[in-house]
């Protein structure tokens, strides 16, 4: 058969060895303004801490800056070239407005510890965010503080510690169902919990039964991810919230996944006592390459003494100010305030859709998951027949009888034109395909999506090797990863 | 809405072919009690020249137009143009982490020339593809030291970042890592003697910054002799990379924990920023972090991968080195245009016009007020003390639109009216001759006053 690749076609793209590989003496992009001061003797003002040699750094022009790094994006996928349908990280459109406002003057070059008398525009868009994700999530309080969402699920659970501590008891365990993400228990380790994981029963969900007999005085909280990573949302949220409050224990909320709740159900509705957001995720700011992100932790009244210092307050006379005597605080989980830039685009995107863009991206996110799941049944196993929110998994299971797994079907859908899925994520189901399509995504380029997965799929029946093979279109094939964990190679190192 | 690329018409047909009547029905999984029947109390959709013009307010509201004297841990240098030219780039700004390689060469390559960077400006043999901060970084090593030692106890400078040492013991807290701290002496470093007795046999490492917070470079040297001696590491925070092109890299400490914030990434009101770990090769498997690593296709080509994930939560869980996930690969890459558009010799040129501001600025306030820890080498920051409170100073400043150095009373109260003043290549002359002016007349001013005092009593 003739596979049926209509989103991509080959495309000359340009070689570009290491920065390094360019260098050469005498060359520079910079240029500095005559010292207006006079010159200094740096021997004498440092001694022998004066510097005299800066190694391997590169010389080059500004023309080979810009070429280098054009040549290296253009070997990217990206949200802006295609559908990036990576399950759990919400790859949705970052609008460029967000990055224009970011940049305007005063809110790209404000100094953190510029008087608060003229920080009152930075303070007041802190303020803003935090009141409409307080609304969004329909929690009591929020810092803004931790720098991404693995921070905020450990400044969450500091001030769960400060809390349980606060009534004399610190507890020991965290309980973590089986389909988590891995930060959760990396998180429980840091505050020093113990982890305890909790299975799923046959729906995908929270096996209520076992969570009654693991309950008890000893567990400071669960750490649930809701909708959970099977994209299921947890219909059984309330018995859940009520086991844990009964023992007096709390209620974590992995929000990764709010991008299906926002506008639709508030988790502080539910029940949820403490709860982190990924602004990178939810509130489309930019995912850079891995970063940076922003992980705001919102929560309910009783936690509120124990938030990181400062505290955002609002003066007699109305003007804003942080708050730093709060004697109950957890501490400082990062200098500053945070990633100030990130709570800017978020907030540019939450005008930009006001409540009822809001609600429509919610909607439209729940939809292209379902019409992606329904395009697919047949195809691929799916292992779990409850509905579906923002995200689907299907498992490897019907094209591992020919040897193909979920990471050489991904590979393969790179020459179909899209970046694969999630691949063998939630660990609960093997071999799986982790699909979230996000709203960004249009009826065309999901039927493309669809006609990619079913093309593989016929593949994998026909000629599994041009799967097992793929991708064939890139311009490195399969990578020796065990070699280069073997013996690291971390940097460049000059050849003579 | 405007980002959603779907009519009416489009969403019918979907629902369609899904087998459902209405939107509602794809909710229905959510208990109908919990269900939000009213639209988000927030305010209505935005167009986007309101949005422009919202943020244009606060902006004006946010000391647009004010020089400023302060650093303390984020400094004003200029930023290339290219950098947000090329950052801009959708390839870079809406790419996720590099999990696949074979699309993500630009991604990786690119980090690959980070980290060779940062291994070659501190000194150290291999560097992380970045932390969240210059903070969290310093409290990371200082984990690290503890595991790769064995041992619990930590011992820190206070002339560290105050706010770097807020978060490492906040970190350390729930670790069962006991904290002790060395003050510092009269030239502004940390106190030797005082930091040897500190030592124990269970001390995991010593941690100090250098510069450190009043701008202070620190005899590493000795330290890391009194460190290793009691079989200690050292870690060593920096938070002005632009230091690096002329004062010479902490090569004795084991780990550095680093803030390149300097290195071409806006102040942003304090983020995001760009931390880095560098440490030396023997300790990179317990690094928290990712890191890129070189290797070959099944044709032989040169190709770079995510590697040693091993350490990381997505595999190890709750034995990781750390729980970090998303790290800040977009502000790595303003940092890496940043050192390729300087470079070998820029750094160096750079540095020193740093060097020059800040030794003049010191001399001219050092006329009229006290320019503390002149015996010990200095950066781009230095302390001055006043007779006034320095908060009044930066009061009558803000009438010149210039914001004055940092009073340092909350954190040293020992310093009394003293203030940590910051210069860049971006101050001018002009600048510091008129706050050094302003300091003047307050002194003269208080003098004056205290004549009269006398006058008074003697009368």
């Amino acid at each position: 058969m003739k596979p049926t690749i209509r989103k991509a076609t080959t495309q000359v793209n340009q070689n570009e060895g290491l920065i390094f590989e360019k260098s050469s003496a005498g060359k520079a992009a910079w240029k500095l303004p005559p010292l207006d001061v006079p010159e200094v003797d740096a021997a004498k003002l440092l001694g022998e801490a004066e510097r005299k040699d800066l190694g391997n750094m590169p010389e080059v022009s500004e023309i080979e800056i810009i070429r280098h790094f054009t040549r290296l994006s253009t070997w990217n996928y990206a949200i802006d070239l295609g559908m990036y349908p990576l399950g759990s990280c919400t790859m949705k459109y970052n609008p460029r407005v967000n990055e224009a406002v970011a940049r305007v003057e005063g809110i790209a070059n404000g100094h953190p510890y510029q008087p608060e008398k003229i920080s009152q525009g930075a303070l007041y868009i802190i303020k803003t965010l935090s009141e409409q994700l307080i609304e969004i999530t329909g929690m009591d309080a929020i810092t803004l503080q931790p720098a991404a969402g693995a921070h905020g699920e450990m400044t969450g659970l500091l001030m769960v510690r400060a809390y349980h501590q606060s009534k004399g008891n610190a507890r020991k365990k965290i309980l973590i169902p089986d389909s988590a993400h891995g930060t959760n228990p990396a998180t429980a380790a840091m505050v020093n919990y113990a982890v305890e994981n909790l299975k799923s029963d046959s729906r995908g969900m929270v096996d209520i039964a076992a969570l009654a007999s693991q309950m008890n005085e000893d567990v400071a909280a669960l750490m649930l991810t809701n909708p959970n990573t099977l994209g299921v949302f947890e219909q059984d949220i309330h018995k859940i919230a009520d086991i844990l409050h009964a023992k007096g224990g709390l209620l974590y909320m992995d929000g990764a996944n709010m991008n299906a709740l926002v506008g639709k159900v508030r988790p502080g509705d539910f029940g949820v006592d403490v709860m982190h957001l990924n602004l990178h995720k939810t509130f489309s700011t930019p995912h850079g390459g891995g970063g940076p992100g922003s992980g705001p932790v919102a929560i309910k009244k009783g936690l509120e003494p124990f938030l990181p210092t400062p505290v955002l307050t609002t003066k007699s006379d109305g003007t804003l100010a942080f708050d730093y005597n709060r004697p109950q605080s957890v501490g400082r989980v990062r200098a500053f305030y945070g990633n100030f830039g990130m709570f800017v685009r978020a907030l540019a995107y939450i005008q930009a859709n006001g409540p009822n863009g809001l609600r429509q991206t919610t909607e439209d996110a729940v939809l292209n998951a379902n019409y992606i799941r329904k395009g697919l049944i047949g195809s691929y196993d799916l292992p779990y027949a409850t509905p579906s929110m923002h995200e689907v998994v299907f498992s490897d299971k019907l094209q591992l009888k020919k040897g193909v797994r979920t990471m050489d079907i991904a590979k393969r859908l790179i020459d179909y034109g899209f970046h694969p899925y999630t691949t063998a994520f939630p660990l609960i189901v093997p071999g799986a395909l982790m699909i979230e399509p996000t709203e960004s995504e249009s009826k065309e380029e999901m039927d493309l999506f669809i006609d990619a997965m079913k093309s593989i799929a016929e593949e994998v029946e026909e000629d599994p090797q041009t799967v097992l093979t793929a991708p064939h279109s890139t311009r490195v094939s399969r990578l020796d990863e065990t070699a280069a964990a073997r013996k690291p190679v971390l940097r460049w190192k000059p050849t003579s | 809405m405007r980002y959603l690329p779907k009519s009416p018409a489009d969403r019918e047909a979907m629902l369609k072919a899904i087998g459902l009547r209405s939107v509602d029905e794809l909710f229905a999984p959510i208990p109908a009690e919990y269900r939000l029947k009213r639209d988000l109390n927030i305010p209505r959709q935005m167009a986007e020249s309101e949005i422009v013009d919202f943020f244009r307010q606060r902006s004006r509201e946010n000391g647009e137009g004010y020089t400023s004297f302060l650093g303390a841990g984020a400094y004003f240098h200029y930023r290339p143009v290219i950098i947000d030219s090329l950052i801009s780039r959708g390839e870079f700004l809406t790419a996720y982490t590099p999990y696949q390689a074979e699309i993500s060469q630009g991604t990786l390559q690119s980090i690959f020339e980070f980290q060779t960077m940062i291994g070659e400006l501190t000194g150290m043999e291999v560097a992380n593809a970045s932390m969240y901060d210059g903070s969290t970084a310093a409290a990371e090593a200082v984990m690290m030291a503890v595991r790769l030692t064995g041992r619990r106890s930590v011992v820190v400078a206070r002339s560290l970042h105050p706010e770097y040492r807020e978060v490492l013991a906040t970190y350390a807290t729930h670790q069962g890592m006991p904290l002790s701290v060395a003050d510092f002496t009269d030239d502004g470093r940390v106190n030797l003697e005082e930091l040897e007795k500190s030592m124990t046999a269970e001390t995991a490492c010593v941690i100090v910054q250098s510069p450190n917070f009043f701008g202070t470079i620190e005899d590493v040297t000795a330290v890391a002799e009194i460190a290793h001696k009691h079989g200690a590491m050292l870690v060593v925070s920096i938070a002005e990379a632009v230091s690096l092109g002329i004062v010479e890299p902490p090569r004795q400490a084991d780990i550095i924990a680093m803030e390149a914030q300097s290195f071409g990434v806006p102040l942003g009101f304090g983020g995001p920023y760009c931390g880095v770990i560098a440490t030396r090769e023997k300790y990179v498997r317990q690094m928290p972090g990712r890191l890129v690593g070189q290797t070959v296709d099944k044709q032989g080509r040169r190709g770079f991968v995510l590697t040693l994930a091993t350490r990381e939560q997505h595999i190890r869980r709750e034995r990781a080195t750390s729980n970090i996930c998303t790290n800040q690969a977009l502000i790595a890459l303003m940092v890496n245009i940043f050192m390729n558009v300087y470079g070998k010799v820029g750094l160096k040129e750079l540095a020193r016009q740093n060097l020059a501001k800040a030794a003049y600025a010191a001399a001219q306030f050092g006329k009229h007020g006290k320019v503390l820890f002149g015996s010990a080498p200095r950066f781009n920051e230095f302390v001055v003390q006043t007779s006034e409170d320095p908060r009044a100073i930066n009061e009558r400043l803000l009438g010149h639109k210039m914001v004055g150095g940092l009073p340092l009373k909350r954190c040293f109260p020992e310093l009394g009216n003293a203030a940590l003043w910051c210069c860049t290549e971006l101050t001018t002359r002009t600048a510091i001759d008129t706050a050094a002016g302003v300091v003047a007349e307050s002194e003269r001013s208080v003098r004056s006053s205290r004549a009269e005092d006398v006058a008074e009593v003697a009368q």
